[in-house]
């Protein structure tokens, strides 16, 4: 496996005015397992192509292990690759699929029957294994694509785009615990594109997020959470998302709602807009304490309870675990230390938790 | 009013509905759960007038329709991939079923503006669909179902295809989009968080049977039957096989008894299961369960922990809201309060049971 470094990375497809991908500094360490995340048109494919060879940037060059592998194709770069729909040969039985990437390689047969076995563990198809693949579901030969990503050992990195969009939400969790413990016990440089937070955030120890062809924000899904460095990593991470209020700042304090919020410094700052970041976990709802809620709605959504409502025209949602009481006339309050500052967009401060 | 009354469908061996009975009220949105090839897109078709069943009766306010050509049936369809005229503008898009009934332009334009209005695509208008993003797509397709004022209007995963931000948004748009039709609705998906954020009812479907039928989040905390709480659980639901003796349960085929009494509960093989959400890491009242297993996985997300473990070589995982790292191969206990308990008899049906009284 290899560390993949960007280097000044860019691209524009030929006839668009506008870079699909601006250009980026990166170096993803060797057998790290690192999500690219995003909303449709993010860019966050074409940076997997850009990595895996099936493009070629316009600007800048593309590292493995600091060797240049920009001009180099997908053959030569040697990664294994996981789609968004199955890629299987239908005629071939479940065993020979998994046994192919191997074979091609030139594997001896002992170690192919070795591999093929335990991939058929690991993706529960045991029983399977000599059936045609085309007599399977359509989730069962997803997993054999993901089978043939992860039978081979020699490879660089293995890239998945998208690999369980397709896939039943109980498969799901148990393919994303699987690819979770392969990851820890032979420790692949893994690169995982996904539009889903939480196959994003339970994969990878490093989350990419990315928005209108930028890197908005790296980090661990716990910096994510509690930190984001712009509003959009604040909303599009969590369900809901954090709660982004408009207010002023004066001096040391932010001021929402008539109510003066502590910041843990004097913001200096020519912003022409201020913003409230404060997570729907971190929401207390009373009778009588604090700043009153008008209600909207309330989703009950059975692990917890969604409340949704309005502040002076501001949305507001806030998290009620299940069995709490919802007052009739809720007031909320922000929990201090869980308070970001953003001053047109990025995170400028916090809250001055005491 | 939609009346469904002992359909079934088959080619030849391959059963797609089995036996399936249900009636739906106008201005009512009725949830089809479960896993691809359950027979969701089966039933909808059926309903729709695209399919025949072999057996079975089909009554649209009374009426039986399975005589009835689809044209002349006021039904609106939205599918997984959204379905719009490329060549037409946003505007003649939602339009066109009114153009197909000739109704007259003042009307038209009115129409088209109230639905518009209410999707938020007023500023699109003058666009095609190909300049849109996939969840403005999905909701042109959206608002001419609506435009339709159709009787019955049949959902299949109209959200499946779109970004997940761009799904939490429209579902909780969607209900009150819904009450605004006065159509039967029937809302087809895979995943149990869709059905308790759009709420209604909800029909627990498993290889082509109705497991069980009624209000969605009923159905959520008192599911009739194994299946049912299963389809109707994520993460996962965890369970356990356990043997009754006198009150006193046990794990199967072990002596490991579990800290818990039951009255009125007869002798036998049972299924424990809990919602993962349901195990904590400290006991909060005397009564708590205790159980143990040995961490295979752990997944933070930031803000909660999935913590997967084996209980009693049963894959169980424990929904934490924090975030705290469990090593691999590590022994955990977890306690999950009485009233969190599911048992489900050795034909997988619910059974009731009330607490020992302890003396």
């Amino acid at each position: 496996m290899a560390s993949i470094q960007l280097q000044s990375l860019a691209h524009r497809y030929p006839s668009a005015p506008d870079y699909a991908l601006h250009s980026m500094q990166q170096n993803w360490s060797d057998g790290g397992a690192y999500a690219l995340l995003g909303p449709s048109g993010c860019g966050k494919t074409t940076l997997l192509n850009i990595i895996s060879g099936l493009l070629r940037p316009s600007e800048g060059r593309v590292l493995f292990d600091d060797i240049d592998v920009t001009d180099l194709t997908t053959e030569q770069r040697n990664i294994a690759q996981v789609f968004q729909f199955p890629v299987v040969y239908d005629t071939m039985t479940v065993a020979e699929n998994l046994a192919f990437p191997l074979r091609n390689r030139g594997i001896g047969k002992n170690e192919i029957e070795k591999r093929v076995a335990d991939a058929l563990q690991m993706l529960d198809l045991q029983e399977r294994a000599n059936d045609r693949a085309r007599s399977l579901t359509a989730d069962d030969k997803q997993k054999i694509s993901l089978g043939r990503g992860l039978v081979r050992t020699d490879v660089q990195a293995i890239l998945f785009d998208e690999p369980l969009t397709v896939i039943d939400p109980h498969l799901k969790w148990q393919l994303r615990t699987e690819l979770k413990k392969i990851h820890q016990r032979f420790q692949h440089t893994m690169i995982y594109v996904t539009h889903d937070q939480t196959e994003a955030l339970t994969f990878a120890d490093q989350v990419i997020v990315m928005y209108e062809g930028a890197v908005v924000q790296i980090g661990t899904p716990q910096q994510l959470f509690e930190t984001p460095e712009h509003t959009f990593v604040g909303r599009f991470i969590g369900s809901p998302g954090m709660n982004v209020l408009p207010c002023e700042v004066d001096g040391s304090d932010a001021v929402f709602a008539g109510k003066r919020i502590p910041l843990n410094k004097a913001i200096a700052s020519s912003a022409a807009r201020f913003e409230l970041g404060i997570r729907p976990e971190h929401i207390t709802l009373s009778a009588s304490d604090g700043i009153p809620l008008t209600v909207t709605a309330l989703e009950d959504v059975g692990r917890h309870i969604v409340v949704r409502g309005e502040i002076e025209g501001a949305k507001v949602s806030a998290l009620v675990k299940d069995g709490v009481a919802i007052p009739e006339n809720p007031c909320v309050s922000f929990d201090a230390a869980h308070i970001n500052l953003y001053a047109d967009d990025y995170r400028v401060g916090s809250g001055r938790g005491d | 009013m939609l009346e469904l009354r002992n359909i079934t469908r088959h080619e030849g061996a391959e059963i797609f509905l089995d036996d399936v009975s249900l009636t739906m009220q106008r201005g009512d949105l009725n949830i089809l759960l479960g896993p691809t090839l359950s027979g969701k897109t089966s039933l909808m078709r059926i309903m729709a007038g695209l399919d025949k069943p072999n057996s079975g009766e089909l009554l649209f306010d009374g009426v039986s329709v399975l005589g009835t050509a689809v044209q002349k049936r006021n039904v609106a369809m939205v599918y997984q991939q959204f379905i719009n005229y490329p060549a037409l503008s946003v505007f003649e898009n939602i339009a066109s079923p009114l153009r197909v009934a000739r109704v007259e332009q003042r009307q038209i334009d009115k129409q088209v503006a109230e639905v518009a209005e209410l999707l938020q695509l007023t500023e699109m208008l003058d666009r095609t669909p190909d300049t849109l993003s996939g969840g403005q797509q999905q909701r042109v397709a959206l608002a001419r179902a609506l435009i339709k004022k159709a009787d019955l209007v049949l959902l299949d995963e109209p959200l499946a295809n779109l970004d997940y931000k761009l799904r939490e948004e429209l579902r909780a748009e969607l209900p009150a989009l819904f009450a605004a039709m006065g159509a039967v609705l029937v809302y087809a998906t895979t995943e149990p968080t869709e059905a308790l954020v759009l709420g209604g009812n909800t029909v627990c479907l498993h290889q082509g049977r109705v497991e069980q039928f009624g209000p969605t989040l009923d159905l959520y905390r008192t599911p009739a039957s194994l299946r049912s709480a299963k389809i109707f659980s994520d993460p996962p639901l965890n369970s356990v096989k356990v043997e009754c003796v006198a009150g006193q349960l046990a794990l199967a085929g072990s002596q490991q008894k579990l800290e818990i009494e039951l009255e009125q509960v007869p002798d036998g093989n049972y299924t424990l299961a809990v919602r993962p959400h349901h195990l904590s890491r400290e006991p909060e009242t005397a009564e708590d369960i205790e159980v143990q297993g040995n961490v295979s996985v752990t997944e933070l997300t930031g803000s909660e922990t999935f913590v997967h473990f084996s209980m009693a070589d049963n894959p169980w995982v424990a929904l934490l809201h924090d975030v705290e790292d469990f090593a691999v191969a590590s022994s955990v206990k977890f306690y999950l309060k009485p009233q969190n308990l599911f048992l489900f008899d050795s034909d997988d049906a619910l059974v009731e049971w009330q607490p020992a009284i302890k003396s």
